[in-house]
């Protein structure tokens, strides 16, 4: 496959630093001190300023402010990447195969093809890292120290990947289907990012490769020209950039499969188990847990006494339904409803709005809850993991009214 | 089904005094790694696959075993090209200038 590349030097060159003076101490409170330092506000090529945590491989997160809205528009979306080779892909030289030992052809499909060739899916879906706010674990852990803005929720549209794995005639014994992307290890003896989903997922309906994000193309550093949507699951079955999918019968065996990106068992409430991948002691982590960000209110904000609070934010979990979120202005001893916002789908950020007018002066603190159809909530403690994921703890914001 | 190609930077590594691996954002050259005789060697060495922002958002919480095991997966997981010999010194100056005694 002819590929024009180009190395992050280009895609990223005309960077603008931005100062750090314009950062919000939402994003930062609970981080690292040496995070807190390294930050700084840059606007990447096409996007709007987005907060840094690495130049490279690039990993930025957006503001919280960015969550006004239950869609992430493309240029407030974030940035994560595993490798530091991130190739600028030419639509019409891209080609994506689709093969392996469990199935009967192998296909070579252009952007035109994927388009024209399989009907067309729409799905709105949040796209969250798996480390999403690792950066709050308490103890911290090592790794790309995020606040709570590795994520982001657009309408993805794309071909089936169910369609097109029929297309390759998929034989009944696959297990896994494997996703690799255009983005490439810096030696040749660093693992390159594959991963891999059970076949059962893969062939669900929502479970798109999609080459429009929000109406438009998939930036550069979204994944263009086209990326896997796994609605429900963490953005690390999210690939970017796909150039191949593999049908397999056996379990991929991978650092990134068989290490990273898993999960003590039985520490949290989940659904859809990844059995082929599971050990005696993890689980490769999959969908998302319930969780919620207050979105209009920062840390150490001041309010007038008497005068109304408008606390806004988001909701969502793994696909199951947001059932309620609640307000709680008392330090987690009652809990208030708040009231849900327009409904898109239940992969979808869920905003919601609670209003208050506080009473007396002095501080206090306003902490949100979601729970879900499964009856699941957001704990009281964190649940405290080793590579910093799932973290969902109750967010607490501390106000001052004068 | 994995891609492997020779990289360029592989020529880079050779003799360290050459430095790290070109920044690939402007950004990146502005990052100021806490001096001591040992930070030319870190950068080198840890640049090769990442910018050195990664060693300062990960301050200050390590001790000495949790960066040495860091070290220790970017040679054996990630390929990264240090000699054993290097380690103890990469090792000890991220302990004592980005880790918890």
């Amino acid at each position: 496959m002819e590929m024009r590349r180009k190395i992050l030097k280009a895609a990223l060159g005309g960077a603008s630093m931005m100062g750090s003076g314009l950062i919000s101490r939402t994003a930062q409170a609970g981080l690292p001190q040496g995070a807190l330092d390294s930050t700084v506000l840059e606007t990447l090529p096409g996007k709007q300023p987005l907060l840094k945590r690495a130049y490279r491989p690039p990993n930025y997160e957006s503001p919280v402010s960015y969550f006004d809205a239950p869609i992430t528009p493309n240029e407030r979306f974030f940035v994560r990447w595993h490798l530091m080779d991130v190739p600028e892909i030419d639509a019409e030289q891209w080609r994506l195969t689709v093969g392996g030992e469990g199935s009967s052809q192998s296909l070579s499909l252009t952007l035109d093809q994927l388009k024209r060739d399989f009907e067309p899916a729409e799905i709105v879906a949040v796209c969250q890292c798996a480390g999403n706010r690792r950066g709050l674990s308490d103890p911290h852990v090592p790794g790309v120290q995020w606040g709570p803005g590795a994520m982001g929720n657009a309408r993805w549209k794309g071909a089936r990947l169910k369609d097109v794995l029929a297309r390759a005639g998929l034989k009944p014994e696959v297990i896994e289907i494997a996703f690799d992307g255009a983005d490439r290890p810096p030696l040749e003896a660093t693992p390159d990012f594959i991963k891999s989903i059970p076949t059962w997922k893969a062939l669900d309906e929502n479970t798109l490769i999609a080459y429009e994000m929000n109406g438009a193309a998939l930036p550069h550093l979204n994944g263009f020209p086209a990326r896997i949507v796994v609605p429900g699951w963490t953005a690390t079955y999210w690939m970017k950039k796909v150039t191949r999918i593999e049908t397999l019968n056996q379990p991929l065996k991978s650092f990134w499969m068989n290490t990273a990106y898993r999960i003590p068992k039985g520490k949290f409430t989940m659904v859809d188990r990844f059995l082929s991948q599971e050990s005696e002691t993890t689980t490769p982590i999959t969908e998302m847990v319930v969780n919620s960000l207050i979105t209009s209110i920062a840390d150490g904000q001041r309010f007038a006494r008497g005068a109304p609070i408008v606390v806004r934010g988001l909701a969502w979990d793994g696909g199951y339904g947001i059932r309620r979120v609640e307000i709680s202005i008392d330090e987690g001893k009652t809990w208030l409803a708040a009231t849900p916002g327009a409904n898109l789908g239940r992969y979808s950020f869920l905003p919601w709005k609670f209003t208050y007018k506080p009473q007396k002066h002095g501080r206090m603190s306003i902490m949100a809850r979601a729970s879900n159809s499964l009856g699941s909530s957001q704990p009281d403690q964190l649940i405290f993991n080793g590579p910093g994921y799932h973290n969902n703890v109750i967010q607490k914001i501390a106000v001052e009214i004068v | 089904m994995s891609i492997s190609s020779s990289r360029a930077f592989m020529l880079m590594l050779a003799p360290l005094s050459l430095g790290y691996a070109a920044p690939a954002h402007a950004g990146e050259a502005g990052i100021q790694l806490k001096a001591a005789p040992q930070s030319v060697q870190v950068r080198a060495r840890c640049s090769i696959c990442h910018s050195a922002d990664y060693i300062q958002m990960n301050s200050v919480f390590m001790n000495k075993a949790t960066w040495e095991a860091e070290v220790r997966k970017m040679i054996k997981v990630m390929g990264a090209p240090i000699p054993e010999t290097e380690v103890a010194e990469i090792v000890d100056y991220l302990v004592k200038n980005y880790g918890v005694e």
